[in-house]
């Protein structure tokens, strides 16, 4: 649940959660495990045209939902079952409490649903005074304790055995122990009284199926079938997403969900009801069924080009289960009923503005989510749009405003970057990091030592040094991106070493700007659009066969997201997808393209790890280059556990949230120290500029530089 | 194509992987035997085992001394295979039902059903259940045992989807997949069987 006013009293929030050691472990445990569970439980299959297969069908789904919506209620009907539709919440519940009221039921048992979550049910129907009790093991807990779920499958996930030990104490009146298995046992033998009692069972629906007009139930503790089963009267809540045309594309969705959700190939139950059941509890002998379908929003969403694809979520949680920043902070802090990444979006639909504009805040935009998401949603993409809608309605920040004013005017940009060299000269160390931050850090940017400003630009050496490549096997432009060119440009004068040696003749056009990401991460999509205008007009993409970026997050940006950016420009367009094609990092383009060879290095015998940039192993599903180059350049690479896992750096986002930033950080580079490597190496700057600073503040021995340092040393 | 025998063996190894206990069985006689010695093997109430001594609130106590003698529960047998599992099971000294399972809900000892279809690549059972007897015999068990003949084994879900279309069409229906025990993982992420439903799933491989 949302309660922070403002960004400040969200950290603060947050600062409190990073305290929580349990919490800490568990999701690091839970984050660790899953990767594997997940890889195993997906072994044989192939996954992503699986993904593209349901993204097909839930799109369509959505264009027809009126008419799918028609006949599942048609089919519904004539088996039996009373269809309703609910506009909001609210509405939904006012059906399911007169249903209560008009059948005569005062005892309720419900078995998971995050519908009703959504719609906070539960209070509506005590409040008309009906005892409601959930069956799910980790709802019932968190329904005891008055909490939300932290989790959209493991609602408990947040909670020790201790603290259910001492909440089953309360509840039975007796001491309990605090063995699990025990603890389960006390559940079900309390749990079994509640549904001899109620009159009605109130379910979620993982699937609404038209062609049959009934429902699919996901569950492993098969509460969902004691739900429906004994209680005379049963409701299904259940959103308009969760329509489909046929039995086919549930069972497809069956086939991701489990595996996605828990790494499970299926649950213990998958419940198919159609119809009015027998029922021995009713007069008649036959359940009395109620269908609620609700909309809250989501007709509205799948009417947006953009946000449509919201409807393709099929609430398996993984977005959750791979966000760093979850497993920093847990889901109460991630969310506000809908956790993860979908929750920060579902957030802003379901719940408002105002419960959202701190959550969209918090994604680093690392891609994890987007890289399992069941139906292949950009949820990076979504979560910064929502970030720039509600600033565009709200105001912009200062620091956001100003960030997006002079990136639009890239002179003023340039010029301000090397000013800021005479500026930093008196706290400037020799070993290029400032020596104290500036007073605009506070002190949670302490974690890591910043660096100073280059001495020569990039731009300033080219202009001396750019060497001439005489019948040049390739023809390439250099994007250097702002870091490399101001900060780090020995890092692209490595990379122009090794070009020029392999018969690679290069240009760098001077009107290039910053790619834009850094403000595009802070919703202002506006100087993000006018940046990448610039930079589209700056190259002539039909004169080159790639376009080199030695920063990942440059390569994935300039790749993925400027056609999108310039859509509307239909001249700017074209020109954007043949700039996009031509787009490569400095790994692939050095190994796939120009396949150098190990016998053009000499062996140094040191030995490397590997970082991999976000933006590079799933902004650009680059994996094998940069470790068989490590190799051929003459060094031993030994892997580190969680190669693939965010930094911390995010750009902005380690400026916004330092505390996080911090502790990704630190979980990074124990990992990076614990492989007893001397050097760690990695394919983009942002990254060299977090994981230097991090071990400079650990006086670390171990050395981190760009693939292409390596390389350019080592060549022969 | 994988052969029949492969189905066979990536049912088990899947099932198994649930913590199914699937045994195979050459008739139906011996999976009357098998219940018959399940039955008296087992604790007379399993959850002995697992919090029967903890104190719980009076009305779920209440509930739970309701359940006196060992009782085997097979609602949906054809008549015959019925009549000879109530016959061995009244000479073992356990009551045998197919009906009346409201009288029972704080337990019974054993369901036994037979399966439709089985699921090779997730170890699954399709159970169609209309029936509420046959339903709650497969919950409110401790052991779960059901049969499922060997020519029953598709290799995954798409292969019985007409089987399901049928039965779904015949309105009303309840359909279920079953794959392995209840289970749940809520605290602390533990694995812990038979939360609400059965505490075990043996799955009998009938040659036919």
């Amino acid at each position: 649940m949302q309660k922070a006013h403002n960004l400040k009293e969200y950290r603060e929030e947050l600062h409190e959660t990073l305290e929580n050691d349990f919490l800490r472990t568990t999701l690091d445990n839970f984050a660790i495990a899953y990767r594997t569970g997940r890889a195993n439980a997906f072994k044989d299959i192939d996954v992503r045209g699986l993904i593209q297969e349901i993204a097909d069908s839930k799109d369509a789904a959505a264009q027809n939902a009126d008419a799918l919506f028609k006949e599942f209620k048609e089919n519904a009907e004539a088996a039996g079952v009373h269809v309703h539709f609910a506009k909001d919440g609210d509405e939904a519940n006012r059906i399911i409490t007169k249903i209560a009221k008009d059948s005569d039921c005062k005892k309720i048992v419900k078995s998971k649903s995050m519908t009703a979550e959504e719609t906070l049910l539960n209070h509506d129907l005590e409040d008309a005074g009906i005892e409601v009790t959930e069956t799910d093991l980790g709802e019932w807990i968190i329904q005891m304790r008055h909490e939300g779920p932290s989790h959209m499958v493991m609602p408990a996930i947040h909670l020790s055995r201790y603290q259910v030990g001492d909440l089953f104490s309360e509840v039975t009146g007796t001491k309990q122990d605090t063995d699990i298995d025990k603890l389960v046992k006390v559940a079900r033998r309390e749990l079994r009284q509640k549904y001899v009692e109620a009159d009605m069972g109130i379910s979620g629906a993982n699937f609404a199926i038209a062609e049959t007009g009934g429902i699919g139930i996901v569950t492993n503790e098969g509460n969902a079938r004691l739900v429906t089963t004994l209680p005379r009267v049963h409701v299904a809540l259940m959103g308009i997403d969760k329509l489909l045309p046929n039995l086919r594309d549930a069972l497809r969705i069956l086939k991701v969900l489990p595996r996605n959700a828990t790494g499970q190939q299926l649950t213990s139950y998958v419940t198919w009801i159609t119809g009015n059941n027998e029922c021995l509890a009713a007069e008649d002998g036959k359940k009395e069924i109620h269908y609620v379908v609700l909309d809250n929003g989501r007709s509205e969403l799948i009417k947006d080009p953009l946000f449509s694809q919201v409807n393709r979520c099929v609430r398996c949680g993984a977005c959750a289960n791979v966000c760093p920043v979850y497993r920093l902070v847990g889901g109460h802090k991630m969310g506000h009923i809908y956790i993860g990444a979908i929750g920060l979006i579902l957030t802003y639909f379901f719940h408002g503005k105002d419960k959202a504009k701190n959550l969209v805040q918090n994604c680093i935009n690392c891609e994890a989510c987007k890289d399992v998401c069941a139906g292949g949603i950009d949820l990076p993409r979504l979560i910064k749009e929502i970030h720039a809608r509600i600033q565009d309605e709200d105001g912009h920040p200062l620091p956001s405003f100003l960030l997006g004013k002079v990136l639009k005017n890239r002179k003023l940009f340039h010029t301000l970057l090397r000013t800021a060299k005479w500026g930093q000269k008196p706290v400037a160390e020799k070993d290029g990091f400032i020596r104290h931050l500036p007073m605009i850090f506070s002190k949670e940017h302490k974690f890591r030592a910043l660096p100073t400003i280059a001495e020569t630009p990039f731009r300033d050496w080219w202009e001396e040094n750019r060497p001439e490549v005489e019948n040049p096997k390739y023809r390439v432009a250099l994007f250097s991106g702002c870091v490399q060119d101001f900060v780090y440009p020995e890092q692209m004068q490595a990379a122009v070493d090794v070009f020029a040696a392999n018969g690679v003749a290069m240009e760098f056009p001077e009107k290039q700007s910053c790619c834009g990401l850094p403000v595009q991460m802070m919703g202002e999509t506006k100087a993000s659009r006018d940046v990448a205008a610039q930079n589209l007009r700056a190259f002539e993409p039909d004169a080159y066969d790639y376009i080199v970026t030695l920063c990942a997050s440059c390569a994935a940006h300039l790749k993925h997201n400027y056609p999108k950016l310039v859509m509307d420009k239909p001249s700017l367009k074209l020109r954007a997808d043949a700039f996009s094609d031509k787009i490569i990092d400095y790994s692939s383009f050095v190994n796939d393209v120009l396949k150098v060879d190990a016998k053009d290095f000499t062996p140094s015998g040191g030995k490397a790890t590997y970082h991999a940039p976000c933006h590079l192993c799933r902004g650009l599903d680059v994996h094998d280059a940069p470790r068989q180059l490590i190799e051929k350049s003459g060094m031993e690479y030994v892997e580190c556990a969680e190669e693939e896992v965010c930094c911390g750096f995010g750009g902005t986002f380690s400026m916004k949230f330092p505390e996080l930033s911090a502790e990704l950080l630190k979980k990074k580079l124990d990992n990076v120290e614990a492989t007893g490597a001397d050097t760690l190496l990695t394919d983009c700057p942002g990254c060299i500029m977090q994981l230097r600073g991090g071990l400079k503040r650990r006086n670390s021995k171990v050395q981190v530089k760009h693939v292409a340092e390596v390389m350019s040393n080592s060549k022969k | 194509m994988p052969s029949k025998e492969d189905l066979y063996q990536l049912f088990e190894e899947k099932a198994g992987l649930v913590s199914a206990k699937v045994t195979s069985i050459a008739s139906e006689d011996d999976a009357l035997k098998y219940v018959i010695n399940l039955c008296g093997e087992k604790e007379a109430c399993q959850l002995l085992a697992s919090g029967c001594e903890a104190d719980l609130s009076d009305k779920a106590e209440a509930l739970c001394d309701t359940k006196q003698k060992k009782v085997i529960a097979a609602p949906g047998l054809n008549e015959d295979l019925y009549k000879k599992l109530a016959t061995q099971a009244k000479k073992a000294g356990f009551e045998c039902i197919d009906k009346g399972m409201r009288d029972h809900l704080a337990g019974v000892d054993i369901g036994f059903t037979y399966a439709e279809y089985g699921i090779a690549d997730t170890g699954t059972l399709m159970l169609d259940c209309p029936s509420e007897e046959l339903r709650l015999a497969t919950m409110l068990c401790e052991f779960h045992v059901c049969v499922l003949p060997k020519s029953k084994i598709k290799a995954n879900t798409y292969a019985v989807e007409k089987m399901m279309l049928t039965r779904m069409k015949k309105t009303p229906d309840y359909l279920a997949f079953i794959t392995g025990a209840s289970r749940t993982a809520d605290i602390e992420r533990v694995l812990a069987l038979g939360v609400h439903g059965p505490l075990e799933l043996h799955i009998l491989l009938l040659e036919d």
